[in-house]
């Protein structure tokens, strides 16, 4: 079997070409969001955000309201609380959103016990992603373009947010309409992103890419086109890792991201571990020559 | 609208009726801690004050009410006549912050960060037209650092760093700048390279606010300067501000007897201070 093949029997399924442009499409707009997400250190936030959007999103299945919508009404409960816990008592910020973020989850997974289909909805917790519906892609879809196109329009905005509120002030713009924005953005998107990872693991979409393109330059504007492309590239590698390897799909989109870091964490040219090591060997040789 | 059209007239005269910064009878608690007790200032266009005061005594929330950031439990500022967010939308508040309060490893170009005093003149997306990049390039060349503009902005010196940030203001367009410490970290040069800029910023009509610990640069640099603590102790040309009577007022100890250690220092120096005034 040649290359070429292997990257072709899979796609002569169905499922797996669905499960392949979800793939793709969640990993690319979590990746954009990450850039964001990574610089602000707002990673603990993704990951409550990601996680609180569950009652959301089974009440949403119950009522027959759009996913999306439920996330967006229960990420703004989450941060609501986790600002209010902050703010008028003594525990401080990272406890604050430990406590409600798996309070929100244990709802929604208490919801999910008392709501007839449950396997249905268990698949939010885990993913899907070979079980994605015609209907599951379109959403993702109409939801992962309006977050990218959102993100891309205003990523000037978003980054001079990210990087000196105060000088947003100082020029007229509301800091605090930005953070907000973000933070729907980091809603819907956690919404896009279920469906492929699930509950669990759609932090890990939110962080690694940014993460990663982050140790690999120093140009946001490059990071915005690094951390998407790395991103969709090791997400489908991951499946089809789970396809020939026969492992949960999900995990295993997950754990090729995490992989990726690694490597570039140890041998990126500018910031990593063996990488500047390297770097300098190879300058030290190159001028012990020239002499 | 009539009363709109007789301001404009006012302002556009050369001797504008209205002080560039205004403080009047300003109070910020933060809950019970109160952070300025009624300071009151008034600041004329195109003059650099230096603002001293030690840590604490409010420097920082006097810039946020002055910017706008925290609304006053009393009192008010105007900023040319106008309410701090109308200033803000027409551009002329420039900010140069602390070093400590940036992300120097943001991976952001020092054309980058210039270019963000121009989103306030930008559309929606902040796309830079042909007169942004020709309005940084000309700021980047007024603090001479156009060599440096595709460096990563936390690979500068300590005072090439804050002139980025003064470029960001002219670039801006800022007929006000607050500096935030700008000589923490900067070495003797740069610092002496800071002053020239700010005076000739100030010489094309910029009021300049600093606030710093550094008192020995002063002189060179402001017009005026102001003793904070809470409130304004104090406001006059900085070589009388700086006589060490009047430091040991602001900064709570006496520093004439700095070498005899008494638990009573604090106490002191207040009683001075009321026998002073």
């Amino acid at each position: 079997m040649d290359l070429l093949d292997i990257l072709l029997e899979p796609l002569s399924y169905d499922f797996m070409v669905r499960a392949i442009l979800t793939t793709a499409l969640a990993a690319i707009v979590c990746a954009v969001l990450s850039c964001w997400l990574v610089l602000i250190g707002w990673s603990l936030m993704g990951d409550a955000v990601s996680h609180a959007v569950l009652p959301g999103v089974v009440l949403a299945y119950i009522v027959g309201a759009p996913f999306a919508l439920g996330a967006l009404v229960f990420a703004l409960i989450a941060v609501t609380l986790i600002g209010v816990v902050r703010n008028t008592s003594r525990v401080k910020e990272d406890a604050a959103i430990g406590i409600v973020f798996t309070s929100l989850f244990a709802l929604g997974l208490v919801l999910i016990s008392v709501t007839p289909s449950q396997t249905d909805l268990n698949h939010i917790i885990f993913g899907n992603l070979l079980g994605v519906s015609i209907p599951d892609l379109i959403q993702v879809l109409v939801l992962g373009v309006v977050a990218f196109a959102i993100l891309i329009l205003k990523r000037r905005d978003l980054t001079l947010y990210a990087f000196d509120p105060t000088h947003a002030h100082a020029i007229g713009l509301s800091p605090k309409r930005l953070g907000a924005l973000l933070l729907g953005l980091l809603a819907l998107t956690s919404v896009v992103a279920l469906q492929t990872v699930g509950v669990v693991l759609v932090v890990a979409m939110l962080i690694i890419p940014g993460a990663t393109a982050y140790l690999l330059t120093d140009r946001f504007s490059r990071m915005l086109v690094i951390a998407p492309t790395v991103s969709a590239v090791s997400s489908i590698a991951g499946i089809y890792f789970s396809y020939y390897l026969d492992t949960a799909s999900g995990a295993m989109v997950v754990l090729t991201q995490g992989a990726v870091f690694a490597v570039v964490y140890l041998f990126s040219p500018r910031q990593g571990l063996i990488g500047t090591r390297l770097a300098k060997a190879r300058r030290r040789k190159a001028a012990a020559l020239a002499v | 609208m009539s009363a709109s059209a007789t301001h404009r007239r006012a302002t556009a005269e050369p001797a504008a009726p209205h002080p560039a910064i205004l403080v009047d009878n300003v109070t910020v608690h933060y809950g019970e801690v109160l952070a300025l007790d009624a300071a009151s200032l008034s600041l004329d266009h195109a003059r650099i004050c230096g603002l001293i005061g030690m840590n604490g005594s409010g420097k920082s929330t006097l810039f946020k009410a002055i910017m706008g950031m925290i609304k006053p439990d009393a009192g008010r500022v105007l900023i040319d006549g106008k309410p701090p967010s109308k200033a803000r939308k027409e551009g002329g508040i420039g900010y140069v912050p602390q070093s400590e309060d940036v992300d120097w490893q943001f991976p952001l170009s020092v054309r980058d960060v210039v270019m963000m005093g121009r989103y306030g003149h930008q559309g929606f997306t902040r796309r830079p037209s042909k007169l942004d990049r020709a309005a940084v390039d000309d700021a980047l060349e007024r603090v001479e650092l156009a060599e440096f503009a595709g460096r990563q902005i936390g690979q500068l010196s300590g005072g090439q760093k804050k002139r980025a940030f003064v470029a960001r203001g002219i670039a801006q367009g800022a007929t006000m700048m607050l500096l935030d410490e700008p000589f923490a970290g900067v070495d003797k040069r740069s610092e002496a390279t800071i002053t020239r800029l700010l005076r000739e910023l100030a010489a094309d009509g910029c009021t300049i606010l600093i606030s710093t610990h550094d008192l020995h640069a002063l002189p060179q640099l402001c017009d005026e300067a102001v003793l904070l603590m809470r409130k304004v102790l104090m406001h006059g040309p900085p070589e009388v501000v700086l006589q060490p009577e009047n430091l040991a007022m602001a900064f709570g100890l006496d520093v004439l007897n700095r070498d005899i250690p008494d638990p009573d220092v604090p106490r002191r120096a207040v009683s001075k201070q009321q026998g002073r005034s």
